[in-house]
């Protein structure tokens, strides 16, 4: 059954009718055609789906639309500068070619954005822990972590872990 | 104008990666096509069972179903053709039994499609697929490699011993002689472990009829859109070849699993014109693992033969590899001639024969998959060549070094010729980054701890960009093997390439933007790559077998002379020279010996605004096409070294240190390059370590799902040590280029089980099987210790 859903998506408000049941991974795809989530598979295992609730990173594939009511989900396209600049992790993972086919890179930006919120000194180790609720078959991960270790001294010059 | 200095060489950002670090990014998923409905298949639960009834109703009179379909609707459209011919050693062909779009009379593997449901959305499709009634009759399944053969059950009625051929390679007498005068011989058997490809994006269509123009698109995952248009039009479908357009847009990831035919997307093509609707799917994962092609499989005895200075004398290997339920679209050349033709690697063994069975079992198709053959003879020989130096007390290195080929070119007994290389540099440098010197030392340092260090070497081959189209024309291939591309360049000098190469994720839309801004003297950014397009691009037999820029790269070389060419001609007129006066470098056309210029821009404009211009000899416009068929393979090579620490108290593996030191001929991008070696590492470690497909004895897929199959993640990889030697480039193609795609995959297996076998080589270990799982490797120590 539709209800009305209150929720703040990339920084606008917004109450949708929908039925809570939805995946919350559905709704940003096919409702609001944020088509830079992806889905890569239906076990809640390859953090493709990735998207920040609250500032966490979390799956949107394992949560109902329901359960974020009231909640502030940020998307890989709430994060991309309107001017055509970059975010420092996405401008990182182009220099350090973190990314070939790309389908994995927005969950594996959005995992990784939430590492350094909360770990803004990782080590490469620690970096490699901290992404691995998300696969990337395409890199190997060495080029995703340099990435991740560039993008880190970028927000720590530009003076905060966000 | 100033001198530019070459993009060649250079490790240029890539063009492509804005939309994806953006999520801007088009995949077949994002595409949404007006009215578009949705489609779910029904799967056969049983590996192998005869369809007595299907009882479609109850699906057919769900809310939202459109249209419910089975093979009966299907009468009259034929199998999924199959790419390349294997005569077997009697001469008689493969068994080619029909491979049809959804399953006849029988299902053949657990996820055979057997009815196609089109509903108003997805979640209605899904639901109504689970209330068709199917009768099944349940029959005993085939689902072992090694004993298919010799099973009272057949997959199919044509191949009642499951053998679909039994093909050989090499001179057996010759090898036979060779081994009876040997001093000594190595024996190895072993199973080639089955994977998954998984593409992180999983495989989906969008079919599309136009009743305005009488024809179709589909937009779908594809490797080689233009592949796939041809066999779907010319041998399945019966559309006319020209009515059918096939768009692969971006896609995620392929790794061979995307090269193929499928039946999903066949039947959304056949099926949106009877519905007249768009039709989509997008493969849940679950499904992907029962559907994609898998790769590898093989169970193989091997024999080497050496004498007493080891020196090779001669190899014998027997395989037998699992073709899976149907042939996939390349199949039956990948444990053939893409296999048994790189048994020689980069030895000197003047007699090598291969036996290769092929068998039909009720699993999955499997095809080629990263690497496709070369992992397997790869595996195979770097774990003989070291098991060999084991049994003689020999170091593995210097065992290696004495049977180098030290000559190019090089005839192999298995088929190929080499054109170039360097293997001693690979090593050398490979020793030299891996620091093996200080090995003996970290090995101290372990064991202090009560770890076991060990190390292991491979040093591969690989032949890439498989070719030329008429020898493989005689080796069983049913379509050319050349590339094509275009080169348009607009009256402003900005230049648009099409090429029938396919990037997803390898980076063309830079890598061949280089190479065209080099060879045409203009800025990177004034070159834009199209790819993916049969509406677009004239031709083209897509991206597989590490051919992009090898045999891609090289037709657009080719395109890019011939505007050159022509250039020429225009800027003679227009410069009132003589052509052969005029000379073109750095994107200019000069008269030698004078300051007459015209620039390549100038020249694109006056080609389309053509007033002083030889219109009576030459026509308007700047615009040619070139098709190139390379003249032979490409060889790249190369050492891997890995360190691994072996716990033997809960078997678990630490990889301490990898290194890659490959020979790619010339390299265009070298942070592509490296990228692309990395993750191919990434692959070829889950495979020795971690990824392995299972079926039971039921044929039930037990790794279904990537809670079940273990892929590799970052925390599982060390970082890598990679770098590409200043090469030996190939020698017939005009950019010298070899291919990077599978290096990793071919060439880290085998360097990983040597190190763990190096390492637990003083407990009585010698030989373990892949995946090298802290499960198995601590059985392994078990049984070693009684």
């Amino acid at each position: 059954m539709s209800q009305p859903i209150p929720l703040s998506v990339n920084g606008k408000a917004v109450t949708v009718e929908a039925d809570p049941d939805t995946l919350l991974v559905t709704f940003l795809r096919e409702h609001l055609r944020l088509t830079g989530t992806h889905v890569g598979c239906d076990t809640a295992s390859c953090g493709a789906c990735t998207v920040l609730i609250g500032g966490r990173a979390a799956k949107s594939c394992n949560v109902l639309l329901g359960q974020v009511s009231g909640e502030a989900i940020t998307t890989i396209e709430g994060i991309t500068p309107a001017d055509g600049s970059l975010h420092p992790m996405q401008a990182a993972f182009k220099a350090c070619h973190g990314l070939q086919c790309g389908f994995c890179t927005p969950g594996m930006i959005m995992s990784a954005i939430d590492l350094l919120t909360h770990h803004a000194h990782a080590t490469r180790e620690e970096v490699r822990a901290g992404l691995e609720g998300n696969l990337c078959r395409c890199t190997g991960y060495h080029n995703i972590v340099s990435a991740v270790m560039r993008a880190a001294q970028a927000m720590q010059a530009a003076g905060g872990g966000s | 104008m100033s001198a530019q200095a070459p993009y060649i060489g250079r490790s240029v950002e890539r063009k492509e990666d804005y939309r994806f670090i953006t999520g801007s990014g088009t995949y077949t998923d994002d595409i949404v096509l007006p009215h578009q409905a949705y489609a779910c298949f029904l799967r056969s639960p049983h590996a192998h069972a005869a369809i007595r009834a299907i009882d479609t109703a109850a699906a057919s009179a769900a809310p939202g179903v459109l249209a419910v379909y089975t093979a009966r609707d299907l009468a009259g459209i034929g199998g999924l053709p199959c790419g390349w011919l294997i005569h077997s050693i009697d001469g008689s062909p493969m068994k080619e039994p029909k491979h049809p779009v959804l399953a006849e009379g029988k299902v053949r593997h657990v996820g055979d499609p057997l009815a196609l449901v089109v509903a108003e959305s997805a979640r209605e499709a899904k639901a109504a697929a689970a209330l068709i009634e199917v009768d099944y009759d349940v029959l005993p399944p085939v689902v072992d490699t090694a004993s298919a053969a010799s099973s009272a059950v057949a997959v199919h009625a044509e191949a009642p011993d499951n053998v679909c051929f039994t093909w050989g390679i090499g001179d057996g007498a010759a090898v036979d002689a060779a081994f009876s005068g040997a001093a000594h011989v190595t024996r190895f058997s072993f199973a080639n472990n089955r994977l998954i490809p998984n593409a992180i994006e999983p495989r989906a269509a969008n079919a599309q009829y136009s009743p305005a123009s009488d024809s179709y698109t589909l937009y779908v995952t594809s490797q080689n859109p233009h592949v796939a248009r041809l066999l779907m039009a010319a041998f399945v479908l019966g559309i006319p070849e020209h009515k059918l357009r096939v768009v692969a847009p971006d896609v995620g990831g392929g790794f061979g699993s995307k090269i193929y035919v499928y039946p999903e997307e066949t039947a959304l093509v056949w099926a949106s014109r009877r519905v007249g609707r768009p039709i989509k799917w997008t493969a849940e994962r679950s499904e992907s693992f029962l559907s994609d092609a898998h790769g590898r499989d093989h169970v193989t005895t091997a024999e080497l033969a050496l004498d007493a200075d080891g020196k090779f004398l001669a190899l014998r290997v027997d395989t037998t590899a699992n073709m899976g339920a149907y042939l996939s679209t390349f199949a039956p050349c990948i444990p053939t001639i893409l296999h048994a033709t790189l048994l020689a690697g980069q030895y000197a063994t003047p007699h090598i024969h291969c036996k290769v069975r092929a068998v039909f079992t009720n699993t999955a198709p499997v095809d080629a998959y990263r690497g496709a053959g070369r992992p397997e003879a790869t595996y195979l020989l770097e774990r003989i060549v070291e098991l060999a130096a084991r049994e003689l007390g020999l170091d593995p290195v210097e065992l290696r070094r004495r049977n180098f080929i030290r000559a190019f070119p090089y005839a192999t007994p298995v088929g190929l010729t080499y054109d170039t290389g360097d293997y001693e540099a690979t090593l050398e440098r490979a020793l030299e980054l891996a620091d093996v010197r200080g090995f003996a030392a970290r090995r101290r340092a372990s064991e202090q701890r009560g770890l076991r260090r060990g190390i292991g070497y491979a040093c591969y081959i690989e032949a890439c960009g498989i070719a030329p189209s008429n020898i493989a024309g005689r080796l069983g291939a049913r379509a050319g093997l050349f590339e094509a591309a275009e080169l348009r360049v607009h009256p402003t000098g900005k230049v648009t390439v099409f090429t029938g190469s396919h990037s997803h994720g390898q980076g063309h839309e830079t890598t061949f933007a280089q190479v065209v801004a080099d060879r045409l003297g203009i800025a990177l950014e004034d070159v834009e790559i199209e790819h993916g397009d049969t509406g677009k691009v004239l031709f083209g037999m897509g991206t597989y077998g590490s051919r992009s820029l090898a045999v891609g790269g090289s037709a657009i070389v080719k395109a890019a002379d011939k505007i050159v060419a022509k250039g020429r001609k225009i800027a003679a007129h227009l410069l009132e020279a003589g052509e052969e006066d005029v000379q073109f470098s750095q994107g200019a056309f000069r008269v030698a010996g004078t300051d007459r210029v015209k620039t390549f821009a100038e020249v694109a404009l006056a080609a389309y605004v053509p007033h002083h211009y030889p219109l009576e000899t030459l026509e308007p416009g700047l615009n040619e096409n070139a098709f190139y068929d390379p003249a032979n393979f490409t060889f790249p090579a190369g050492t891997y070294v890995c360190e691994v620490e072996v716990d033997p108290q809960t078997g678990r593996t630490r990889i301490e240190r990898f290194t890659a030191c490959d020979d790619f001929g010339n390299v265009v991008n070298p942070m592509i390059v490296e990228g692309q070696v990395h993750g191919g590492l990434a692959q070829g470690i889950g495979q020795a370590l971690l990824e392995s497909c299972h079926y039971n004895e039921d044929g039930q897929l037990l790794t279904g799902s990537f809670v079940d199959y273990a892929m590799p993640r970052a925390d599982d990889l060390p970082d890598f040590i990679v770098e590409t030697v200043r090469g030996t480039p190939c020698t017939h193609n005009p950019l010298g280029a070899k291919g990077c795609g599978e290096a990793g995959a071919i060439g880290s297996p085998p360097a990983v089980i040597n190190a763990i076998v190096d390492a637990l080589a003083p407990l009585g270990v010698r030989d373990v099987q892949m995946p090298a799982t802290p499960y198995r490797l601590w059985q392994t120590l078990q049984a070693a210790r009684r």
